[in-house]
């Protein structure tokens, strides 16, 4: 299958991942917690807890992680969490970075998947490590000197996908809020396509332009976002990967909702 | 294998009325962007957008606030349900329940209100006419239908009148808001500071039991605030809408429009007389009455609500009650006029509400309300209504793990704070925080438990403009900044003895109190009251008596209070006490700062 022809599925329905798994065709990563993962987990999926892949996400540790994972460069990958699916959705953008472009996301959820009555047991499979190359594509990926440069521009749109209160509060100047509560719908990590684009539009988030998601720390959040705005067809998207964290460490510019005391509103 | 879900409930009982249309938040989304894209004019937007239920926000045009209007107060689980997912998606994960049962978002970005109106249509709900120059929501005691003093249960034609009016040609560009409120009996009563209230009574006509109404008109509050009058002894159901109708259509011919700060009905009626104006209703009634070519009558569905059997979820007895459950039995249930059944108040903060808290009441209204739905009140809360006395302990239990047990709820501890600062554009302090911190405080000194105290209330505006309703509480606040030299502070101005039951009356101008000194003022006064009040009286029954110049003792006039309370307001240095410079919830100097108010819009 070719890599870059964008016919790649965003997110894969249960059914499908049912018959890829059954067909051995597929290559299903858990990202949750090793000792979730161990209790039990989607059959013949392999963990990668998203702290591991964390703690060092160079490009030469990733390699060596994917091909530990009998991943090389024509398997196709499909990633799941239990957390809406924004975990799921680092650890995708993150081999999309590298290279990798067969690579989905469960449509729901493992806590949905497994309440369905679905496939899941506590075996480890085994399988030979693979050989993957490493073609980084720094089209998706944002720096915070990319950002800084890439702001000015007209065509840019940027999105922070924090709660609205946490946005008011201290947000990148000239960022619109888009929490990412609001890419799911009812059961699925991802609203349908349509309503989505919809909500864009509403929003003057148009296939015209670059846009630029960020959210808190390490790039979950935003990484769902940058999904979203895929599946609604906006594939010109970059992840700003290491997220507000590092842009107020860098003490760059921020700004806020001004003579409002709006966290005066929110109970508890 | 499917694991089917085990746990018994009631079948969902599901709304009579769809609010809602669903045409509209396409419409809303084309308008927002002609107005974007400038093709639209500021002030036809505005209107427009009121219309549909969006204010504007404090200092930003960014950002508003969505009002969802619940006509009657009836709100059902699936709809607590979807408004925590809207809170969570498009506001700031809180929700705000206000003093007209309606149910607010706010900071919401206002090309996302749209998307709001769509999933409102999905469960039938809506914010059409919540705010603007129309009929607003139509409120109905929270308590009708169970209340033992009511003559009969006004829910019915609350939504009936509501029906009538929402998206009606004759009510969408009216002078200024128009509101009605129904109650259930004196007592509970809102009637008299309102446009239209209704109080039900019945009499006896040939043997026979005729429904009708008390309707009181020309009430309301705001800058300047009037009560209403009554119209005449007995309004008969028949007649009920004949004068609705009568006085919105006067309304809408003699109401000023050139004035906006003076163009509510209670002027029109306070500079006509009222003698006049109840001359002129009721031969506009007669007029209205005869000239319906078709009978127009309002559709009062006044078929019983199906009461379930209450769901015993899996016994848990031999389990504790839980601490604070006798305190809480107290000071937030109200007995209903059915036997073994009781109505429960949840304490809110100043009506806010966590997305997770909604969707809890979802659940607890399906395991514990017969009536499986529930009603906003009148004071920033919702009520669970037909809950089974035998289940009291545990729906205690179940509030208690999702901090929504705090006891108090009807009492003097839970004060009204408009949105102040939080959000409005008119605010000059942060009276929502200030409700917030009078409650912590007082629920801390357990007064909720003081039955001196019970029938009174504290009320906060953060404005003269009374969205807090300051002027019908016991104490009553509104705000304002004062200097010291170029110092900036904020200030209240607080009145006392205001009520709006059977003796209705405005709260009189006492004294201006410091922010930061509300709290022990308010103290202090019920000390003075706990030293001079006579065996039988409550704070409320002392200060009507101090107000009307009828109390014997020591403190016989406001004055008498003030003089007592004046010390404590005298402002400090910034030196000696830099916090009474600050407002609640701010830690950057006091400024006054307003946009362009839009309650005349
Ligand atoms: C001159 C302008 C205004 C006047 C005279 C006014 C009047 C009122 C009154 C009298 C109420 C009490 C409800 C009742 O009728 O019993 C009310 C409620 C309310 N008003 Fe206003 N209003 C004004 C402007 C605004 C503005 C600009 C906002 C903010 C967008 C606002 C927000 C509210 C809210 C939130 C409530 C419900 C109170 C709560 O529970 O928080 N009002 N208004
Ligand atoms: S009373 Fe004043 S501050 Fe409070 S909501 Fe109304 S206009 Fe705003």
């Amino acid at each position: 299958m070719c890599c870059l022809s964008g016919t790649v599925k965003i997110t894969t329905d249960v059914d499908s991942l049912r018959s890829e798994i059954r067909d051995k065709s597929v290559r299903v990563i858990d990202v949750r917690r090793e000792a979730d993962y161990k209790q039990d987990h989607i059959t013949s999926a392999v963990n990668l807890p998203l702290a591991t892949l964390l703690s060092d996400d160079s490009p030469e540790r990733v390699l060596k992680l994917v091909n530990s994972m009998g991943i090389d460069d024509e398997t196709r990958v499909v990633v799941y969490d239990d957390t809406f699916g924004a975990l799921a959705s680092r650890v995708a953008w993150t081999l999309e970075y590298l290279g990798h472009s067969d690579v989905s996301l469960l449509e729901t959820t493992y806590g949905n998947w497994k309440s369905l009555g679905l496939e899941n047991d506590s075996q480890i499979p085994n399988f030979q490590s693979k050989e993957h190359s490493m073609k980084l594509q720094s089209n998706i990926l944002a720096t915070s000197d990319y950002l800084e440069s890439a702001k000015t521009r007209d065509d840019v749109i940027l999105i922070d996908n924090r709660e609205r209160l946490n946005f008011l509060e201290q947000h990148i100047p000239g960022a619109i809020s888009l929490p990412y509560r609001t890419l799911a719908s009812d059961g699925k990590i991802l609203r349908p396509k349509e309503d989505m684009k919809r909500l864009l539009e509403n929003r003057g988030v148009t296939e015209n332009s670059e846009i630029i998601t960020y959210c808190g720390s390490v790039g979950t959040l935003s990484g769902l976002a940058y999904y979203a705005l895929k599946s609604a067809g906006l594939s010109n998207a970059k992840l700003y990967v290491r997220s507000f964290k590092e842009w107020k460490n860098l003490q760059k510019p921020t700004e806020k909702q001004e003579d409002a005391s709006y966290w005066d509103l929110s109970a508890e | 294998m499917t694991v089917p879900n085990l746990k018994q409930t009631a079948k969902p009982v599901k709304p009579k009325t769809n609010w809602s249309r669903m045409d509209e938040a396409d419409n809303f989304a084309k308008t927002v962007k002609l107005f974007r894209q400038g093709k639209y004019d500021e002030d036809s937007f505005r209107r427009f957008r009121l219309q549909h239920g969006a204010y504007g926000t404090r200092m930003t045009s960014d950002y508003a606030m969505v009002r969802i209007k619940l006509p009657a107060g009836e709100i059902y689980p699936h709809q607590f349900e979807k408004i925590s997912q809207l809170s969570e998606q498009y506001s700031i994960g809180n929700a705000h329940f206000t003093t007209r049962e309606s149910i607010q978002l706010h900071w919401v970005i206002l090309e996302d209100v749209s998307e709001i109106l769509r999933s409102l249509a999905e469960v039938g709900m809506t914010s059409r006419e919540a705010c603007g120059n129309t009929v607003r929501n139509v409120m109905c005691s929270p308590l009708a239908g169970v209340c033992p003093d009511e003559a009969f249960d006004s829910t019915p034609y609350a939504l009936a009148t509501a029906k009538f009016f929402l998206r009606n040609p004759m009510t969408q560009a009216l002078p200024r808001k128009f509101k009605f409120t129904f109650t259930c009996c004196e007592k509970h009563g809102m009637a008299r500071i309102v446009d239209v209230g209704l109080i039900p009574q019945t009499r006896e006509i040939d043997g026979e039991t005729q429904r009708g109404f008390k309707i009181f008109l020309g009430g309301g509050l705001g800058n300047k605030s009037f009560v209403g009058h009554q119209l005449e002894e007995f309004t008969p159901e028949d007649d009920l809408l004949y004068t609705s109708m009568a006085v919105i259509r006067l309304f809408d011919r003699l109401g000023d429009r050139t004035n906006l700060a003076r163009n509510r009905l209670r002027y029109l009626v306070n500079e006509m007389g009222w003698e006049k104006f109840q001359n002129l209703v009721l031969k506009e009634r007669a007029v209205v009455r005869a000239t319906q070519s078709v009978i127009t009558r309002l559709k009062v569905d006044t078929i019983p609500n199906e009461v379930r059997q209450p769901i015993r979820i899996s016994d848990e007895s031999g389990e504790s009650t839980p601490d604070g459950y006798a305190r809480w039995l107290k000071t937030n249930t109200v007995k209903q006029k059915q036997s073994s059944y009781h109505s429960v108040f949840i304490t809110l903060e100043a009506g806010d509400i966590t997305s997770n808290q909604l969707t809890a009441i979802a659940d607890i209204i399906q395991d514990f309300s017969a009536e499986g739905k529930a009603r906003t009140g009148f004071n920033q809360n919702v009520a669970l209504r037909f809950v089974h006395e035998d289940d009291l302990v545990k729906i205690y239990s179940r509030l208690l793990r999702v901090g929504l047990a705090k006891s108090g709820a009807l009492t003097m501890t839970a004060p009204i704070g408009c949105s102040g600062t939080t959000s409005c554009n008119l605010a000059l302090t942060n009276s929502h925080r200030l409700a917030k911190e009078i409650q912590r405080k007082f629920l801390d000194l357990k007064l909720d438990e003081d039955g001196d105290l019970s029938g009174s209330s504290i009320k906060i505006s953060g404005c003269p403009n009374a969205c807090g309703q300051h002027s019908i509480a016991t104490i009553g606040f509104f705000g304002g900044g004062a200097r010291v030299g170029k110092d900036m502070y904020p200030n209240y101005q607080m009145s006392l003895g205001g009520r709006s039951d059977g003796s209705a009356m405005l709260g009189e101008i006492c004294l201006r109190v410091p922010a930061k000194r509300v709290i022990p003022v308010i103290l202090k006064i019920i000390e003075l009251f706990k030293e001079h009040k006579k065996s039988d009286d409550t704070l409320q029954s002392w200060i009507h008596r101090v107000v009307n110049g009828n109390e014997d003792s020591q403190i016989k006039s406001l004055n008498d209070i003030k003089k007592v309370l004046e010390p404590l307001t005298i402002p400090p240095t910034k030196e000696d006490d830099p916090d009474f410079y600050l407002d609640y919830g701010s830690d950057t100097s006091y400024h006054t700062k307003t946009g362009k108010g839009e309650c005349a819009a």
